[in-house]
């Protein structure tokens, strides 16, 4: 089988007035039909990663890589014109918060079928009838309804699963969520990830779910890398967190208070500087 | 019986026609870390406010220190005994005051005197050096503010805490940072915290009570003890508990 997407040696980095701050310092990975976790804390390039495979680094900021390549597309030397149909056609991508993601003066529908209509060539009925049946998917009960209101008429795990829903619109092959529900309730969240993780395994794509959270990652995901100050230290199927070799993946997995373990005070994170090497 | 500290009785707030917090009760004893969890709109964050004195309450009673409180008005003795610590650690400091502006307000507002010392002591507390005093608040990561946010409520030396959702802005390696930092700054001094989280595990670490919050009304108050043997009656006390033991796949 050929992988997906296939990232060798990934590097970003950023000049800046001071020097150039390497965000991303060589992530090498392959994916399938697959979901894959990558975790770290803020700063580790883990976003700055899905970004570089999505398209979405900044102008100024330098890329570099042996291979980034999707279904046989290499994207590095891909025209912009040809990012631009991969983006939301093949490749999408949901960000962390709906209230900044979302277009906040388009109706929800008109937003879905905007997606659609960039991709495809769907006419006006057409177009309403996917979004609505698109918003039934993602378990929103009365379509019609949502599909006249505005992103602020609408809750926070409402809001992300329009994004969800207009994402998933155009069929894509890979799905990148970024942080899906770091902005959301305990209880909504679950909502959320229930639905994601159904329509993942509906419609057979491959999903990189980028979170600071490694429990939910690994609950959510069949593999997840570790990442820390631009790099991966660690790559492990969820099924063995327990056997995490890296100081880092421990310190994560033990630095969250649960109900039940008297941990006072709790284990914080020694960073060393070799990791970061 | 210790004494209790923070009484609220009845606690009804209104927003237009909105009720917001339909008769609450709760009380709160001398070193006591109490928890409020619920999800976002059942009045968790309300009712912290409303003993701030951030909102109105139509009617009902609020008492601390053996003190009445009414409305909004609070007076400085108030704020000598309660100090509060928000959600997001970019939006609740100033963002053109630098760190030791910042916390010398307070002090000048209770006419503090030995304020060059407090301030240097208040930032050692809280595990940022001298380095961090003349830096503005945009040159500091989300948990340094965030410990400028705590330094900023404990400089006045309060008895009381009131914290609301202090760390899920943060990264979790982080959360643990902070979360033992207030831990040590309540063993120190003896502080009594009211804790608002939606994170159950965060709430019956920190907490010894906790009341659980729905559409603005207390559903039920428990022991962590309690909570830990599952020794609960509500069935939404049992939902936040699954869902706070993270995503299965069904």
């Amino acid at each position: 089988m050929t992988p997906l997407l296939t990232v060798d040696d990934l590097r970003v980095s950023f000049p800046t007035r001071t020097g150039t701050v390497e965000a991303v310092r060589g992530v090498s990975f392959t994916l399938g039909k697959e979901r894959l976790g990558i975790v770290g804390e803020s700063g580790s390039g883990k976003s700055q990663t899905g970004r570089a495979i999505m398209g979405l680094t900044p102008g100024h900021a330098k890329i570099t890589a042996k291979t980034l390549n999707f279904d046989g597309i290499d994207l590095l030397s891909a025209s912009a014109a040809k990012r631009r149909s991969l983006r939301g056609k093949r490749v999408a991508m949901i960000l962390q918060d709906p209230k900044y993601s979302l277009n906040p003066v388009m109706p929800i529908g008109r937003q879905i079928i905007e997606t659609l209509k960039t991709h495809e060539n769907v006419s006006s009925r057409e177009g309403r009838e996917r979004a609505l049946a698109m918003l039934e998917a993602v378990q929103i009960h009365d379509p019609e309804r949502v599909f006249d209101l505005y992103p602020h008429e609408v809750s926070g795990g409402m809001g992300q699963r329009i994004m969800i829903a207009m994402m998933l619109v155009c069929g894509p092959e890979l799905l990148i969520a970024d942080e899906p529900t770091s902005a959301l309730d305990v209880t909504v969240q679950l909502e959320v990830l229930a639905i994601l993780d159904r329509l993942v395994a509906e419609r057979g794509m491959g999903l990189i779910f980028i979170s600071h959270d490694l429990r939910l990652v690994s609950s959510f995901c069949d593999r997840v890398l570790v990442m820390y100050a631009g790099r991966v230290v660690e790559e492990l199927p969820s099924a063995n967190l327990a056997a995490a070799q890296h100081p880092y993946t421990q310190g994560l997995l033990n630095c969250l208070p649960t109900i039940g373990s008297h941990r006072h005070p709790l284990p914080v994170l020694e960073r060393k500087p070799e990791w970061a090497l | 019986m210790t004494r209790e500290v923070l009484s609220v009785r009845d606690m009804v707030v209104v927003f237009d026609e909105f009720v917001a917090l339909n008769g609450v009760s709760m009380s709160v004893a001398e070193g006591e870390s109490f928890g409020l969890v619920g999800e976002s709109g059942s009045g968790k964050s309300t009712l912290l406010r409303a003993v701030a004195g951030l909102n109105v309450f139509e009617s009902g009673t609020l008492t601390v220190s053996g003190k009445r409180y009414e409305g909004h008005r609070r007076d400085r003795d108030f704020y000598r005994t309660v100090q509060m610590v928000f959600q997001d650690p970019y939006g609740s400091l100033h963002p053109r005051q630098t760190v030791d502006r910042l916390l010398l307000e307070p002090l000048a507002i209770h006419g503090f005197t030995d304020v060059d010392a407090r301030i240097a002591r208040a930032l050692d507390e809280v595990g940022l050096g001298s380095g961090f005093r003349f830096r503005y608040s945009h040159q500091l990561s989300g948990g340094q503010r965030q410990r400028i946010a705590i330094a900023r409520a404990l400089i006045l030396e309060p008895k009381i805490l009131l914290l609301d959702e202090p760390t899920s802005a943060l990264d979790a390696s982080i959360q643990a940072e902070i979360l033992n930092l207030l831990e040590q700054a309540r063993k120190d001094r003896g502080l009594t915290f009211v804790m608002v989280s939606h994170d159950l595990g965060v709430v019956s670490h920190m907490c010894d009570r906790l009341a659980v919050m729905r559409k603005g009304e207390m559903v039920e108050t428990v022991s962590v003890e309690a909570l830990e043997k599952r020794a609960f009656s509500q069935d939404y006390t049992r939902q936040l508990l699954v869902a706070s033991e993270g995503f299965r796949r069904t």
